[in-house]
C-alpha cells in the first residue's frame, strides 16, 4: 500500500492562494463525473444530480472570496459530493425513490450548510439505496451504482454513490449517512475511510429520516485526514436538532498524528465467527499486529450481545422507519397516484407505486414490530437488548480499551445481483456494522488491505464522544500500513 | 315497568389550546384566523427532513396547569408518536405524550347545588400537538386541508370515571375552564376550538361496584351540548339494558341539530396507534427549581378566591361566586373595594350596575370605561353625600358612555346633590303652593300623600335634593300649626 497524502488541505491552500480556481475545481470535477457516470445501465451511476448553475454560482462566489482578500474557509473550493438523502435547495432530493422523483427541498441540511460555510462546492448529490434502507445501492429506483474497482460488484451500500465517487476520483470527499453500517461498509467495498462519528455529534436537521435514533451523517475521504477534517467542519450542536448534542468538539486534527503509543486496541472475539473470510480475519490480525509494533497495547476482549445485533436492528429500524415514511402520502409533496378518488385510495396507489420492494419489505416489518399484541414481543425486547449491546460496549471501555478493532464487512464487495433475492444474505452484510449505530458509538472503517485484488476494511469503535482517539488509531493503523 | 335504578358513570377527555404566541415544534404563529396555511413551515408540514424542537414556554403552560389542578408534575416526561394516516396529519403521526405523560394524579372539585363539594379525580394530563384542519365546504367536491392548526400545542386533561349526571360534567367543566381562565394558559373559547372534550360514559345498576361497557361521544360544540349528549347516551344505554340488550364499545358523534348521538363508522376507530417513544426528541426534562418557581407564581385560584372574599369582605357565598367567576372581575372588584374603603358597597355596586352594564350592552369588562378607581371615588361621592344613589346610579351610566370622571359629570351637569336649608325650602313651599288640593286632603289625614310632595320635590331638584334633608323640611311645613 501507498501512504497516503491528505487531498483536502492541498486544493484548500491552491484554492486560497489563487493558484487554482474553485470554480475551474468544480468543472473539472463535473467533467469527470460526467465521464465516469455514462448511463445507468453502463457508466458508474454515482450521482443522481450533479452541476447547474447553481455549482458555477457557488465556486464562484469562493473564488470572489479570495480575490476579495478575505478569510476563505478549511474547504474553499473543495468539491464535495453529498448523498440524495440530505436536503439541498439547488439539488433535488429523492432519497432514491419515485416517490420523491424531483422533489425540491425548500432548505439545505445543517450538514450542507456548514459545508458550505466552510468553502467547499457542493458538485452533485449521490445514488443510494432507496430511503437508505440497503447494503448494496442496488435499491435505488434510479439503478444500482457500481464499485469503481470491479463494476460487476456493487459498491456496498446505502450510500454507495458517495463511496463511488470518492474511491473513483471524481470528488475528494463525500457526505453519506450510516444508519447501520451506511457509510462504513461501502468505505469498505470501495477501499477509502469512512466515519460514522457518535450520535448527537452532527445535526440531523435535513437528514432525511430512516430510523431517527440510529441514523447520523457520516463522511468518506481517500485519507483518514480528509474523513476528519470533513467530520470537524459538520459536527457540533444545532438548534434545529433536539438530538444533537451541545458536547464540544474538540480539534481532532491536532492530535491526529499523536501514533499508536500507549493505545489500548481491544480485538472483540465476536467478530471473527467461523464464516468471516479467513483472508479478511488474517489482515485484521494482521492490523493489529502492526499497531502493536506501533507501541499498542493489543488484547482479545469480548462483547457478548454482538450476535443479538442483526435481530435487534431489524425490528427497531424498521419500527421507526414505518413511522418516518407514513408522510409520503401523496398529500403534500412528492409523487401522487393518478385515478385515486379518496383520501385512502391516494394513499394505497400512490404508496404501492411510489415505493421499492425493500422500503415496503421494511414498513411492514415494522408495522408488525409495532402493532398491538406484538410490540411487547418484538419491539420491547429489541429496545432491551439494544440497552444490552450498549452495556457491552460501556464495559468494554472501562477497562481501559480505547478503540476496538474488527473487520468491517464479513466479505468484500459481492457482485451485482447476487445477494437482491436473499434479504436475510443482504442483511448479514452489515452483521459488524449495526452494534455500533444500537449503542451509539462512533466508528469508521478503514483500508486494511486486499483479498483478490478487492479493497477489505478494517473497522475503529470507540467510546461514546472519543472520535479524537478513534481517528488517531486510524491515522496510526494508516501509517503503519503504508510503511 | 323496571324498577332497576341505573347510576350513570362518566369520564371525561378535555384538549385545551395552550396560550402560546408559537407552535409546540417550530416557530410558526398558532394565531387563530389567519388565511389558510399561511402559518406553516418545513416542521409543521411534515417536510423530508425537518426536526421538531419543543417550545418550552408551551411546556410551562402545560406545567401551570397541572399545578393549578393538584397534579403530581414529572420532571422527566416522554413524547411519543401516535401513528395514523389522515389527510390534515401531515407527518403520518401525531406527537403526544404516552406511557410517560407529563403530569398525573390530580383533582379539581366542584360545589354541588346543595353547597357540598365533589371532587374528581384527573388520571393524567400530557402535552400533544394538534392536527390541521380538513375543510369539506371550500371546494365544491373537494376537500381543502389547512395546517395553521397543525402543531398548535395542546394539553389533554383525563379524569377518572368520577362524574355521575350530565348536570355534574357540566358544572366541573364550568370550573374547569374558569381554572384554566385564572391561570392564564388558554384562553378556553370553545368557539375557536381552544377547548374541546369528549366524554366516556356508561351506566350500572345503582350500588354496583362494576363498571358497564361504556362508550365514547365526540363532537360536543359547547358545555350544554355535553349535557345534552350525555343525557342522550344515558338514556340510550339504560332503554337498552333494560330491555335486555348490551352496549357495544363504540364512539359516537353527537349531532346537535338532530339532538342525537350517533356510531361513527367502524373504519375510522378502528385504529391500531402503534404509540412508541419519538426518537426525534429527548426526554423532556423539567426541573425540580424550574417546578417550584411555576408553582409559586401560581395566582389564587376561584374557590380559594371565593373563599377569601367570604371571610375577607363578608360576602355571601352567592356573591362572591358571582365576583370570583372570572380573574378579571374579582381583580376589579377587589381594587374598587380597596379604594372605595367599603367592600360591601363595591359588591353591590359591581354585581348591580357594573354586570348589569355589561349584560345590557353585551360587552365584555376589558371594554367597560368605568375604572375601578373611577368607580370607587364614584361610591366616596354616594357615601359623602355629594350625590344621591339614584343620581350615582345615574352618574354611572354617564360614565360608562362618556368615560368622563364621576366628579366631571357630576360637576358639568350641576348633579351634586342640593343640602342647603334655604333652597329646600323654597322648593318645598313652592310644590306645597302648586299643589292646594293635595294640600286640604293631607291636612284632613291622607298622610300618604307625603310621598306625592316629596316626588314632586325631588322633581322640581332635578333629583339633586338631598333626601334626608328634604323630607325633614317637607314634614316640618306639613306639622299642623
Amino acid at each position: 500500500m501507498s501512504a497516503r497524502v491528505p487531498l483536502l488541505p492541498a486544493i484548500a491552500e491552491d484554492v486560497a492562494a489563487g493558484r487554482r480556481s474553485a470554480v475551474e475545481i468544480a468543472r473539472a470535477a463535473l467533467a469527470a463525473i460526467r465521464e465516469a457516470d455514462g448511463t445507468p445501465e453502463a457508466g458508474l451511476n454515482a450521482f443522481l444530480s450533479a452541476g447547474g448553475d447553481a455549482v458555477e454560482e457557488a465556486a464562484a462566489a469562493v473564488d470572489e472570496t479570495i480575490r476579495r482578500g478575505e478569510a476563505s474557509g478549511p474547504l474553499a473550493g473543495v468539491p464535495v459530493a453529498v448523498k440524495d438523502n440530505l436536503c439541498t435547495v439547488a439539488f433535488p432530493t429523492t432519497c432514491g425513490s419515485r416517490i420523491l422523483e424531483g422533489y425540491r427541498s425548500p432548505f439545505d441540511a445543517t450538514v450542507v450548510r456548514r459545508l458550505r460555510d466552510a468553502g467547499a462546492v457542493i458538485v452533485g448529490k449521490t445514488n443510494l439505496d432507496e430511503f437508505a434502507m440497503g447494503s448494496s445501492t442496488e435499491n435505488s429506483a434510479f439503478g444500482p451504482t457500481r464499485n469503481p474497482h470491479d463494476r460487476t460488484r456493487v459498491p456496498g451500500g446505502s450510500s454507495g454513490g458517495s463511496a463511488a465517487a470518492v474511491a473513483a476520483g471524481l470528488v475528494p470527499a463525500a457526505l453519506g449517512s450510516d444508519t447501520g453500517g451506511s457509510v462504513r461498509q461501502p468505505a469498505a467495498f470501495c477501499g477509502i475511510v469512512g466515519i460514522k462519528p457518535t450520535y448527537g455529534r452532527v445535526s440531523r436537521y435535513g437528514l432525511v429520516a430512516f430510523a431517527s435514533s440510529l441514523d447520523q451523517v457520516g463522511t468518506f475521504g481517500r485519507t483518514v485526514y480528509d474523513a476528519t477534517l470533513l467530520l470537524q467542519t459538520i459536527a457540533g450542536p444545532d438548534p434545529l436538532d433536539s438530538t444533537a448534542a451541545a458536547t464540544p468538539v474538540p480539534d481532532w486534527l491536532a492530535d491526529l498524528d499523536a501514533g499508536a503509543d500507549g493505545l489500548v486496541v481491544g480485538v472483540p472475539r465476536e467478530f471473527f465467527p467461523p464464516e468471516l473470510d479467513p483472508r479478511i480475519a488474517r489482515l485484521c490480525h494482521d492490523a493489529a499486529e502492526r499497531l502493536a509494533a506501533a507501541g499498542a497495547d493489543v488484547r482479545e476482549v469480548s462483547l457478548p450481545h454482538t450476535e443479538y445485533a442483526i435481530p435487534t436492528y431489524y425490528v427497531i429500524a424498521p419500527a421507526e422507519a414505518s413511522s418516518n415514511l407514513a408522510r409520503y402520502d401523496g398529500v403534500r409533496y412528492g409523487l401522487r397516484a393518478p385515478g385515486a378518488d379518496s383520501a385512502v385510495a391516494v394513499y394505497e396507489a400512490t404508496r404501492s407505486l411510489g415505493f421499492g420492494a425493500e422500503v415496503k419489505r421494511r414498513i411492514m416489518l415494522g408495522t408488525y414490530a409495532l402493532s398491538a399484541g406484538y410490540y411487547d414481543q418484538y419491539y420491547g425486547t429489541a429496545q432491551r437488548v439494544r440497552g444490552l449491546i450498549a452495556r457491552d460496549f460501556r464495559e468494554v471501555f472501562a477497562t481501559g480499551v480505547h478503540v476496538l478493532l474488527t473487520p468491517t464487512t464479513p466479505s468484500v464487495a459481492f457482485r451485482l445481483g447476487e445477494k437482491l433475492e436473499d434479504p436475510y444474505q443482504m442483511y448479514l452484510a452489515d452483521i459488524f456494522t449495526v452494534t455500533a449505530n444500537l449503542a451509539g458509538v462512533p466508528a469508521l472503517s478503514l483500508p486494511i488491505g486486499t483479498v483478490d485484488g478487492l479493497p477489505v476494511g478494517g473497522q475503529l469503535i470507540a467510546d461514546r464522544w472519543q472520535e479524537g482517539v478513534m481517528v488517531r488509531a486510524a491515522a496510526a493503523l494508516e501509517r503503519a500500513l503504508a510503511g | 315497568m323496571s324498577t332497576m335504578q341505573w347510576e350513570p358513570v362518566i369520564g371525561l377527555e378535555v384538549h385545551v389550546q395552550l396560550a402560546t404566541s408559537t407552535k409546540l415544534f417550530c416557530a410558526d404563529s398558532a394565531e387563530f384566523g389567519a388565511a389558510p396555511n399561511s402559518h406553516v413551515c418545513p416542521v409543521c408540514l411534515g417536510l423530508p427532513g425537518a426536526l421538531p424542537v419543543v417550545n418550552r414556554r408551551a411546556v410551562e403552560l402545560g406545567v401551570r396547569a397541572a399545578l393549578g389542578l393538584n397534579c403530581t408534575v414529572h420532571e422527566v416526561s416522554r413524547f411519543a408518536r401516535k401513528n395514523y394516516f389522515y389527510p390534515d396529519l401531515p407527518k403520518g403521526y401525531q406527537i403526544t405524550q404516552f406511557e410517560q405523560p407529563i403530569a398525573t394524579g390530580g383533582w379539581l372539585e366542584v360545589e354541588e347545588r346543595d353547597g357540598s363539594v365533589h371532587r374528581v379525580r384527573i388520571r393524567r394530563i400530557h402535552l400533544e400537538e394538534d392536527a390541521g384542519k380538513s375543510l369539506h365546504d371550500r371546494l365544491p367536491g373537494r376537500t381543502a386541508i389547512d395546517l395553521n392548526r397543525a402543531g398548535v400545542p395542546l394539553i389533554e386533561i383525563v379524569t377518572e370515571p368520577d362524574l355521575r349526571s350530565p348536570a355534574g360534567a357540566r358544572a366541573w367543566l364550568t370550573q374547569l375552564k374558569q381554572v384554566l381562565e385564572y391561570l392564564e394558559v388558554s384562553d378556553c373559547d370553545m368557539e375557536k376550538g381552544s377547548l374541546r372534550v369528549d366524554a366516556n360514559v356508561s351506566v350500572r345498576p345503582a350500588g354496583s361496584a362494576e363498571f358497564g361497557t361504556k362508550t365514547e361521544v365526540k363532537n360536543m360544540n359547547s358545555f350544554s351540548a355535553v349535557e345534552k349528549a350525555l343525557a342522550f347516551e344515558i338514556a340510550r344505554q339504560t332503554d337498552l339494558l333494560e330491555r335486555g340488550g348490551t352496549v357495544v364499545h363504540e364512539t359516537l358523534l353527537w349531532d346537535a341539530a338532530r339532538g342525537e348521538a350517533r356510531p361513527m363508522r367502524s373504519k375510522e376507530e378502528s385504529h391500531d396507534y402503534r404509540y412508541f417513544t419519538d426518537p426525534d426528541l429527548p426526554a423532556l426534562v423539567v426541573d425540580r427549581a424550574e417546578i417550584e418557581r411555576i408553582r409559586a407564581a401560581l395566582p389564587e385560584l376561584p374557590a380559594a378566591r371565593a373563599r377569601r372574599f367570604r371571610d375577607q369582605y363578608g360576602l355571601p357565598a352567592y356573591d362572591a361566586g358571582v365576583l370570583t367567576a372570572t380573574r378579571e372581575l374579582a381583580d376589579y372588584y377587589e381594587a374598587v373595594a380597596a379604594r372605595a374603603g367599603d367592600a360591601k358597597a363595591a359588591s353591590n355596586w359591581v354585581m348591580t350596575d357594573v354586570l348589569g352594564w355589561l349584560n345590557q350592552q353585551q360587552c365584555a369588562l376589558s371594554e367597560l370605561r368605568v375604572s375601578p378607581e373611577g368607580l370607587a371615588d364614584l361610591i366616596r361621592m354616594v357615601a359623602k353625600g355629594t350625590i344621591s344613589a339614584t343620581m350615582g346610579r345615574r352618574v354611572f351610566m354617564r360614565m360608562a358612555e362618556t368615560g368622563r370622571s364621576a366628579a366631571d359629570i357630576v360637576q358639568a351637569e350641576g348633579l351634586a346633590q342640593v343640602s342647603d336649608e334655604a333652597q329646600l325650602e323654597q322648593w318645598a313651599d313652592e310644590v306645597l303652593a302648586a299643589y292646594p288640593a293635595e294640600l286640604e286632603r293631607y291636612r284632613s289625614g291622607e298622610e300618604r300623600l307625603f310621598g306625592f310632595f316629596m316626588g314632586e320635590l325631588m322633581k322640581k331638584s332635578r333629583g339633586r335634593a338631598d333626601p334626608k334633608r328634604a323630607s325633614a323640611i317637607l314634614r316640618g311645613k306639613l306639622a299642623p300649626r
